[in-house]
């Protein structure tokens, strides 16, 4: 048997910088402790979607999204409509915990003068780079940016993101095996007219017994991150959908265009 | 060579550094290092320190036997080490003990290495806390299947419910449904459904018995274990993967719904379908056997045994069994009689025996203690002896190809010679012209070797111990029935030297009586040796008397034997 070596787009981007450059000088791009460049993927609702290259840290999240020479700004809203606003950001692939729009941080950074002080940052104004991004609870990651604007529902956003982590799984550990379906389950019955308001918590629960050393390998983390953290910062809205289900349905109306859980097994079963 | 029995198969290991852990507060010093599932020495892991803190962690895929997957995570336990200061040194607490950094993860109990100083922690909320999530995901999806599942009794499932489980469920979605009854071999059904994908019959079928045959197949949650396409789950160590697979997922055919496990009464025996004598338990109740299970011996069977052997007890209760003792009158008619009277018969009749005019046909199925006395006859009368092998094909893991418990014993005690059989010639001539008058078999249908029926018209007497009837058992002057190992106690020597004691089970079917007592009755008839009224002083004067046996004791061979020289 033969290995298989197989690069990321970013790490052979990086080795052509070094092989021009030289290691020493490729590492003085960038910040410290956050050198060389990210290749950023952008998607999502923003004018310009698309691969930027960057210096690590040189960039905000919010220049990302709004300076011309990279997203260019939330896309325009259909004829009519007032403009976009920003609802939510994914920084570091779907993995990554979400920052919601308007989130603010306390950083430790190091101010001119050396000394380390305090600063409170705007989630747009983030630095770009993976010390930042660690120290506001999320990360750099895959350097995948996903921008939701307010015509997202995210519970919808979390139960797609759920499915593809159920879908993923490789299935060897107990944690991610049994938890990645069961929350994308409980998310499908969630945008299909059978949630619960108890569901938030339901959802967190389940998540909380995965991530933090309980699974093989990274993917435990990567499947619970997002339900933990959507929830926890948009639980209004999952409250709101879930009670929405549990009024419709004690008034006897069923959605038309809802399908029951039941069938969410033939939809993923391979 | 030494003569002295020894325990261990292999010279004494050189003693192995120690070192210092704490499992849950209690400090104790645990070997550095420690066997894996070849016997290999490796860095002891977590989950063995506990062991020898007998301090429980709960597993499901980890198996001593076996290597380790890591893959349930049932056994995650908290951690720490003694902190180092930025000099790489310990640092030291106010009261003089080193500051001990716990890991902010935790690490799985089976595969994670001790380091000296470390603290194990298996009782923490945080602990308990993973464990039961781990359940509650392993239960999601599992079938309410317990009072219809061959497992219960002995699921690992139910059992860590008990300690771990909610009591009420809060999964609301529809459960994965998988394969039910799934015919994977011709001795294996397998419930997809109720299989928690531990891996333990996937590695040991490849890993131990050699045989790649199954695997999973699909993602995630819908992870199925399954046979290879087109291949059949049928190599002899199938029914290995019943007793370690810790839910019921895998069941045998053989016994599945047949009997509720804790009706069963479990007595420590030895298989007796080839000269490496597996350590078995049989499973009895009310006097019927319904099944085999390996016993742990590290010196002959592991953990393991075959399914040709686990299969091989349905003669036990067969409805031929010989259960009266009978004997011949003068007219030739074979009638009912008592065993007083036909052992005084008996008795009278080799007493009267010129020397030389009587020879043994023993079984090589039979204890070392039935040796002995026969031995003991067959000195007093100058009697020719022999056995009759019965030869298989073996294979690399356990099965023998001698196919016979106690080869061995007949040699060492002077029954056989190493080339078992090459007196059965021998006695057919001095039958034949009429050396010989009296003939003793036990447990051997002759006529299908060397003595044929006119041979064995020629004798005087022929007396006959066995177990079910045959040829030689039709012909019999003296018919004494006897036991199988499980209705008897005694031990057998494999072939490896390794004596190893069986224990009774059940009783035997009407008068059948173990052959060793009745043997020990005729022996003091015609010896007028004083006798030994139990299997314990017998073997133990057998032990004195045999030189390769010599320093044995029925007490000292424990439950799993002790190994001689031979
Ligand atoms: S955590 Fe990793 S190893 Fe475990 S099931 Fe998920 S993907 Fe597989
Ligand atoms: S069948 Fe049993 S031993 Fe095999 S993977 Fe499933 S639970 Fe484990
Ligand atoms: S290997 Fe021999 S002793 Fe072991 S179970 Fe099979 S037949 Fe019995
Ligand atoms: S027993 Fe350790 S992970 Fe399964």
């Amino acid at each position: 048997m033969c290995p298989t070596i197989v690069n990321n787009v970013e790490t052979l981007c990086d080795v052509k910088h070094i092989v021009a450059l030289g290691g020493a000088e490729y590492a003085k791009l960038g910040t410290p402790n956050n050198t060389g460049t990210r290749i950023v993927s952008l998607s999502g609702h923003v004018k310009r979607p698309g691969y930027y290259e960057i210096e690590t840290g040189k960039v905000t999240i919010g220049q990302l999204i709004n300076d011309p020479a990279f997203g260019g700004g939330l896309r325009e809203p259909e004829p009519g409509r007032p403009p976009r606003k920003l609802k939510a950001v994914i920084p570091g692939g779907s993995s990554a915990k979400v920052f919601k729009a308007g989130e603010k941080f306390k950083l430790k950074r190091k101010g001119p003068d050396g000394q380390m002080v305090e600063q409170e940052m705007d989630m747009l104004d983030l630095p770009y780079d993976f010390d930042s991004l660690i120290a506001a609870g999320s990360m750099s990651g895959s350097s995948a940016i996903i921008v939701m604007d307010d015509s997202v529902d995210i519970v919808e956003a979390l139960a797609n993101i759920a499915e593809f982590y159920a879908h993923e799984s490789c299935g060897q550990c107990t944690p991610c095996r049994e938890g990645s379906l069961w929350m994308s389950k409980a998310l499908h019955r969630l945008t299909h007219g059978e949630g619960r308001a108890s569901d938030a918590d339901y959802l967190v629960k389940i998540a909380d017994n995965i991530p933090g050393g309980r699974t093989i390998c990274a993917f435990g983390e990567a499947c619970s991150w997002p339900v933990q953290s959507f929830v926890a910062k948009f639980k209004d809205e999952f409250i709101a959908k879930g009670k929405a289900d549990e009024e419709r349905r004690a008034q006897g109306k069923i959605d038309p265009d809802t399908t029951p859980s039941q069938q969410h097994e033939s939809a993923t079963a391979h | 060579m030494s003569n002295t029995a020894t325990t261990e198969t292999k010279p004494a290991a050189p003693a192995i550094e120690k070192i210092k852990v704490k499992v849950d507060g209690r400090e104790l010093e645990v070997p550095k290092l420690m066997p894996d599932w070849q016997g290999k020495l490796v860095p002891t892991t977590m989950i063995q320190a506990c062991e020898l803190a007998k301090t429980d962690v709960p597993h499901y895929c980890y198996h001593p036997k076996l290597p380790v997957a890591g893959n349930c995570r049932m056994c995650l336990v908290e951690f720490g080490t003694p902190a180092l200061g930025p000099d790489r040194k310990p640092v030291i607490n106010p009261d003089g003990t080193p500051k001990i950094a716990k890991s902010p993860r935790p690490a799985i109990a089976c595969a994670t290495p001790i380091s000296p100083g470390m603290e194990i922690y298996t009782q923490t909320p945080g602990v308990k806390q993973m464990r039961e999530g781990v359940l509650e995901f392993l239960l999601i999806n599992h079938p309410l299947d317990c009072p219809i599942c061959d497992q219960a009794g002995e699921c690992k499932l139910q059992e860590y419910s008990v300690d771990y489980g909610q009591s009420a469920s809060r999964f609301v979605e529809p459960k994965v449904h998988k394969p039910k009854a799934v015919d994977l071999g011709p001795r294996i059904v397998l419930d997809d459904e109720r299989c928690i994908l531990c891996t333990r019959c996937i590695r040991f079928t490849k890993d131990i018995a050699g045989d790649d045959a199954l695997g999973i197949v699909n993602r995630g949650s819908y992870n199925t274990l399954t046979a290879y396409p087109g291949k059949v789950f049928d190599n002899n160590y199938t029914l290995n993967t019943v007793d370690i697979c810790p839910v019921g997922a895998l069941t045998s055919k053989d016994f599945r719904f047949q009997m509720r496990v804790w009706f069963l009464k479990e007595t420590k025996s030895i298989c007796t379908s080839c000269a490496t004598g597996c350590n078995i338990i049989v499973g009895s109740r009310e006097e019927k056997v319904y099944r085999y299970t390996p016993r742990e011996n590290d010196a002959v069977n592991a953990c393991w045994m075959c399914d040709h052997g686990r299969l091989n007890y349905k003669w036990i209760g067969r409805a031929d069994r010989l259960a009266e003792v009978r004997r011949q009158t003068s007219e030739g008619r074979s009638e009912k009689t008592t065993w007083t009277v036909a052992l005084n018969e008996i008795a009278e009749k080799l007493k009267k025996a010129p020397h030389g005019s009587v020879a043994i046909v023993a079984s090589a199925r039979q204890t070392n203690e039935e040796f002995w006395l026969l031995k003991k006859l067959a000195d007093k009368f100058g009697a020719l002896t022999d056995s009759i092998g019965y030869f298989g094909e073996g294979d690399k893991l356990l099965l023998n190809v001698d196919r016979t418990p106690n080869r061995t014993g007949a040699r060492l005690i002077g029954i056989c010679q190493a080339n078992v059989g090459i007196k059965m010639m021998v006695i057919a001539d001095s039958i034949k012209v009429g050396k010989v008058k009296t003939l003793i078999v036990f447990g051997e249908d002759v006529t299908k070797s060397s003595l044929d029926a006119e041979l064995l018209g020629k004798l005087d007497t022929l007396i006959v111990s066995d177990i079910l009837p045959n040829e030689t058992t039709k012909r019999a002057h003296y018919l004494l029935p006897g036991c199988a190992h499980v209705e008897k106690r005694g031990t057998f020597t494999n072939i490896k030297g390794r004596v190893q004691k069986f224990m009774k089970a059940v009783e035997a079917p009407g008068d059948a009586r173990p052959e060793w007592e009745f043997l020990h009755d005729l022996v003091y008839n015609v010896t007028g040796q004083d006798g030994f009224l139990t299997i314990e002083g017998l073997f133990n004067e057998m032990a004195k008397d045999v030189p390769a046996f010599n320093g044995l004791t029925w007490a000292g061979l424990g439950d799993t034997g002790v190994t001689v020289p031979t």
